[in-house]
């Protein structure tokens, strides 16, 4: 949301960007660490949010916060934006995509050089934006690269929707859907990034409930705590979250009732369930998890861009050499562990695209100035 | 991506089959889908990401949320006035009740679908 009036005050946001409060819950987050604990925000929201308010530098020292793989823009895979910058390159079509994916780079280069060397690539806000490009241009093809996680599903299986229901024949789909369970199990399994409980995303649980966790928190023994974006609410999901692990428990709690219950937002899930269905898939940096992806369901086929388009499959893709962004992903090294952070890669001309979205977590330690674990920060938390 | 943000519902409306409807963000007005509220009243506010409203903000949990913490930040403030009260757990308004109650899950809310 931009153009905000910068004099009125925002009910339900401004509250939970008090700073006052954020540190008296860092308080009692100090007084409950005893032992060295490891927490992951799952979303890149919260990871812009931690940094911003420089939470992650107020944090006691034995209690570390690593980011998770929630950026959809990030992990979505080399070979499906090669792909949209071939179809975005098509004369006939006008490719529509949330703004965020436009400087990811490809394989050799990035939906903004299609659009200067004049291809018709549109940002829309909204994937019912879109529709309406579809209706004013009939002659012309509009695709949408329908990314996101179970926050954004329910929107574009929507558009798809009411393209059906209004008849539209020039709208079609690129879909790269990523789901949030099967990516935390994933990380669970292999162990690496050492986690000890999870900050789950706020939002993806406001469409989808919770539920879901309760079997991962049970068979891995990790609590998982469900948090909302503002200081006020991360540091309230780590307060629950280490109270948790000092008390040696893990459950599913919920941290952000004011937008969340257990069971979610049900006519979202139904139209998620309406027009997709799980797949396996890639994760950029990460590889194939499976059973993390939503495809169209064949009902739908008619409004696949891959279908629609079929020479666009099978492009060779090329991932740059140098970029870690996958093991940022997983939480196994920080932005600044990378010897092109900040110099052979910043978010002007990005490697890989951690570096590129609002939601990265190389973008938001380049942003704040986390160039690396410097004395000063060092004597902050102390 | 997953960004969403309140607003208020000032309006309800259906075009074309979808029920839509005005969201005022702090004085800035949009347009969101609310087919995925069917229960969401003029008045009411709603979370909003890419143009849809994903939840009914239950305002009470909101309020409730709040004044919890303000009790702690009360409790601190004045166990810090009285010298050790606080950290002894002995602070008239029982923090230490509060602090518990922090940690745990609230009550449980409706669905909002």
């Amino acid at each position: 949301m931009t153009g905000r009036d910068a004099g009125k005050a925002m009910k339900y946001l401004d509250e939970f960007r008090d700073g006052k409060l954020t540190r008296r819950l860092l308080d009692e987050v100090r007084k409950t660490v005893t032992r060295p604990w490891k927490l992951m925000e799952i979303c890149g929201g919260q990871t812009h949010s931690i940094l911003r308010s420089g939470l992650d530098q107020l944090l006691p020292e034995n209690l570390e916060l690593v980011h998770g793989p929630g950026c959809p823009v990030c992990v979505t895979p080399l070979e499906l934006i090669d792909k949209a910058i071939a179809l975005a390159a098509r004369p006939e079509v006008i490719f529509a995509s949330y703004g965020d994916m436009l400087r990811v780079p490809g394989s050799g280069r990035d939906l903004f050089s299609v659009r200067a060397a004049g291809g018709d690539v549109r940002v829309v806000y909204s994937p019912l934006d879109t529709l309406k490009i579809a209706h004013e241009n009939p002659k012309k093809q509009v695709v949408f690269f329908a990314i996101g996680f179970e926050t954004t599903a329910p929107a574009n299986a929507m558009a798809v929707i009411q393209a059906e229901r209004q008849g539209l024949r020039n709208f079609s789909v690129l879909v790269s859907h990523v789901t949030v369970p099967p990516a935390i199990s994933a990380i669970l399994e292999s162990g690496q990034a050492g986690v000890n409980g999870f900050l789950a995303a706020g939002h993806v649980c406001t469409v989808m409930g919770y539920w879901e966790y309760e079997p991962l928190a049970g068979r891995y023994g990790v609590p998982v705590v469900v948090t909302g974006f503002e200081p006020v609410d991360i540091a309230r999901g780590v307060l629950m979250c280490v109270r948790q692990l000092e008390q040696g428990k893990a459950e599913v709690e919920n941290a952000y009732a004011r937008s969340v219950c257990r069971e979610g937002n049900k006519p979202a899930q139904a139209v998620i369930r309406r027009v997709f269905e799980p797949c396996d898939r890639a994760w950029r940096g990460i590889g194939v998890i499976p059973g993390s992806g939503y495809r169209l369901r064949e009902a739908y086929a008619a409004f696949d861009a891959e279908t629609r388009f079929p020479d666009v499959r099978g492009i060779l893709t090329q991932e740059s050499p140098v970029c870690i962004s996958g093991l940022v992903l997983q939480g196994l090294k920080k932005p600044s562990e990378c010897p092109a952070f900040g110099a052979l890669c910043t978010p002007q001309a990005p490697l890989g695209a951690t570096m590129v979205s609002s939601e990265g977590a190389c973008a938001a330690y380049f942003r704040y100035g986390r160039h690396a674990d410097s004395p000063m920060a060092r004597e902050v938390r102390a | 991506m997953c960004l969403a943000v309140p607003g208020k519902v000032i309006e309800i409306y259906s075009a074309n089959g979808a029920r839509m409807g005005k969201v005022d963000f702090g004085g800035v007005v949009r347009e969101a889908c609310l087919d995925f509220l069917p229960e969401i009243e003029v008045g009411d506010y709603t979370i909003v990401h890419v143009g849809f409203g994903i939840s009914r903000l239950d305002e009470e949990e909101a309020r409730s949320t709040l004044e919890l913490l303000k009790e702690i930040e009360g409790s601190v403030e004045e166990a810090a006035d009285k010298g050790s009260a606080h950290e002894a757990g002995v602070a008239r308004s029982s923090p230490l009740t509060t602090r518990e109650r922090l940690g745990s899950a609230e009550r449980k809310r409706r669905p909002s679908g």
